[in-house]
């Protein structure tokens, strides 16, 4: 088990190394940079003023000595300065991680509490008239992207309340943040919940043709003990996998939602930091959600374990 | 017959039918037998013919849909079955009734521990704190002779072999002491060394609790070993009963002659094996479009022309020897 762990923890630096990569080179293939830009928005264009700045923010120095200088700073903690606010990139980002992570976790307890009971409700109940409502709601729920079910949320509330969610920076309550982040989790989290759901429905349907199953009824269980303490416990894996999966690409759905809803998080700040070819910014932040997506896959990994005592990771 | 309340299971005309895309399946037809208590009734017949939907419908567990019990009475100690609610039938399986299967690779859930299996199996019947249920769960797991009880309690299906599980499988079912045992095809699954195992001790245990069994195979070596009486069942319908002695002695319908003949023959000094395995010829007919007299009239070498015509009914020929062949007295002059 040790030796696995340390296995895994070295594949998972060998492939933030390969991502830094990519994310380092990707930024530079796209044309123009943070000076290009300046310059074509102030009107004109002086080389030797447009060289200095490129030496002051480092982006005339090669490739290589620019990537070293990124990713060594970005082993010790420290980002750079932003080009644009001309901040430190840390304490940009960092206040708005909180905002995008009560999000992106409420968007997928939203989505495992409403997709996983009704993926067993819809199973149970194959074929009659509620597994097909559920089933066109579940397709729904793929079908409609994020943002436009969001402004079809915010369209609906002005129409009916005559007013829409506006983002609460400062909470006061508990409730107060429920609210906040409420409505644009259930924007983001409906297709995740919709996924969620058939893919409970369909690993359901296969554990519950299982012999252990009818022994199960033959005991005398109940349909509820049967469908969730057996049933589910052998069907949650593929569920695992893919909230695993949903995790890594909610930051997706949370770009437009955060700019459909108003929301100072992560997602749109990374949007706009890419419009300004903000590198430290960008690529910081992308490490970041890498990181956060190498850890979930790992954490899935595991859970395996956890649900099913015959997957045992040896060395 | 035997004293009334001898008798732990009564089965009445039992109709058991599958409501398919192609038809009406009459999966168990008009089925009656009884099982005293200790006592030891053996279903036999090949595969499609209904042994198993019996089995099932006595435990109100066909899958429904497609299936469902149409029509007759199952007494299990007096209460009529098919009278429960859903509720009152889940207090009884497991409890007075229960079931072990053919399958002890995948009749056991993967995730869940052996001993919590059976601990669930006794606390839905009994009032038992877990720990108490745990102690009943390991005495459970001794009783079938499973070496390091309380080990094992602890391990999941797949640390244990077929034969491990399938003990496993009886401790469960016997952990609330049922008055009826319905095994089916227990040792089918398992190798021949271990058959004979798991079989002596399902019969140990059934005189230890006085419990009755219905054991469901297609081995008639197993059914001469276990069984007091018999009864042969060829799609869907009983088509004979009797002793097991009077059986082995004197078969009086050709199919269940034709069973005996098809096993095999081990070549001893003395007794040459024939050239070729003797076997039934045909298939069983389809139960949807099942012929409108004997269904094993196309099968059947002795078949007349009534036989195509009238279903026979069946016939007392003593002793409780029941058997529906119009021509049952000549099967055993014939073989």
């Amino acid at each position: 088990m040790f030796a696995y762990l340390v296995r895994r923890l070295f594949l998972m630096l060998v492939t933030l190394f390969g991502i830094s990569i990519v994310i380092f080179l990707l930024l530079r293939i796209v044309p123009g940079n943070i000076v290009d830009i300046l310059f074509a928005a102030a009107g004109y264009v002086d080389p030797a003023d447009k060289a200095n700045l490129e030496k002051e923010l480092g982006i005339d120095q090669p490739l290589i000595v620019q990537y070293w200088h990124w990713i060594s700073g970005f082993v010790r903690g420290d980002f750079g300065y932003s080009y644009v606010s001309e901040k430190p990139a840390l304490q940009e980002i960092l206040p708005r991680i909180p905002i995008t992570a009560r999000l992106a976790g409420l968007a997928l307890l939203f989505s495992a509490s409403i997709g996983i009971p009704l993926g067993v409700i819809s199973a149970v109940n194959q074929g009659t008239r509620l597994d097909y409502t559920l089933r066109v709601i579940s397709l729904s729920g793929l079908s409609l992207p994020s943002f436009w079910l969001g402004l079809l949320i915010l369209t609906a509330s002005v129409a009916m309340f005559g007013q829409m969610p506006i983002f609460n920076p400062n909470p006061q309550t508990w409730l107060e943040a429920f609210a906040t982040y409420a409505v644009p989790a259930a924007a983001v989290g409906f297709r995740s919940a919709a996924l969620t759901m058939r893919i409970t429905r369909s690993s359901m349907l296969e554990v519950l043709r299982q012999d252990y199953i009818r022994t199960a009824r033959a005991k005398g269980a109940s349909d509820a003990a049967v469908n969730y303490r057996h049933a589910l416990k052998n069907a949650i894996l593929p569920v695992i996998t893919v909230i695993g999966i949903e995790a890594a690409f909610l930051i997706g759905g949370l770009i437009v939602t955060e700019t459909v809803f108003n929301i100072p998080g992560v997602a749109r700040f990374l949007v706009e930091a890419i419009r300004w070819r903000d590198y430290p910014i960008v690529q910081n932040l992308v490490m970041l959600i890498a990181v956060v997506v190498v850890v979930a896959n790992f954490t899935v990994d595991m859970l395996y374990a956890v649900f099913d005592p015959r997957i045992r990771y040896t060395d | 017959m035997a004293d009334k309340s001898d008798l732990v299971l009564d089965v009445r005309n039992l109709q058991t039918v599958f409501f398919t895309n192609s038809g009406l399946f009459r999966a168990v037809d008009d089925v009656s037998f009884t099982v005293k208590r200790g006592e030891t009734l053996a279903i036999v017949g090949e595969s499609g013919c209904g042994k198993s939907v019996t089995a099932l419908s006595l435990m109100r567990l066909v899958p429904d849909p497609p299936g469902r019990i149409v029509g007759g009475s199952i007494s299990l100690e007096g209460t009529d079955l098919l009278a429960l609610d859903e509720a009152e039938m889940r207090a009884v399986r497991g409890n007075r009734i229960s079931m072990i299967f053919q399958e002890p690779m995948t009749s056991l859930n993967p995730v869940m521990r052996i001993g919590d299996q059976i601990v669930e199996a006794v606390r839905l019947h009994r009032k038992l704190s877990s720990k108490e249920a745990g102690d009943v769960a390991v005495e459970m797991l001794r009783l079938v002779r499973i070496p390091e009880p309380a080990r094992r309690a602890r391990e999941y299906p797949h640390q244990l072999s077929g034969g491990m599980r399938q003990r496993a499988m009886i401790a469960m079912a016997l952990a609330c002491r049922p008055a009826l045992l319905i095994a089916d095809e227990p040792t089918t699954a398992l190798d021949v060394t271990i058959q004979a195992q798991i079989l002596a001790l399902i019969l140990d245990l059934q005189k230890e609790l006085g419990t009755g069994l219905v054991l469901i195979t297609h081995d008639l070596g197993v059914v001469a070993q276990t069984a007091q009486r018999v009864i042969v069942m060829y799609a869907g319908r009983k088509v004979e009963e009797a002793s097991v002695e009077a059986l082995f002695a004197a078969p009086k319908h050709p199919y269940t002659r034709g069973l005996m003949a098809s096993i095999p023959v081990v070549p001893t000094p003395g007794i040459a094996a024939p050239a070729r395995l003797n076997e039934i010829p045909g298939t069983v007919p389809s139960l949807v479009r099942l012929p409108r007299g004997c269904a094993f009239a196309p099968r059947c070498k002795l078949a007349i022309k009534r036989c195509e015509a009238e279903y026979p009914p069946l016939a007392d020929w003593g002793g409780g020897h029941l058997a529906a062949c119009w021509r049952a007295e000549e099967v055993a002059e014939v073989a």
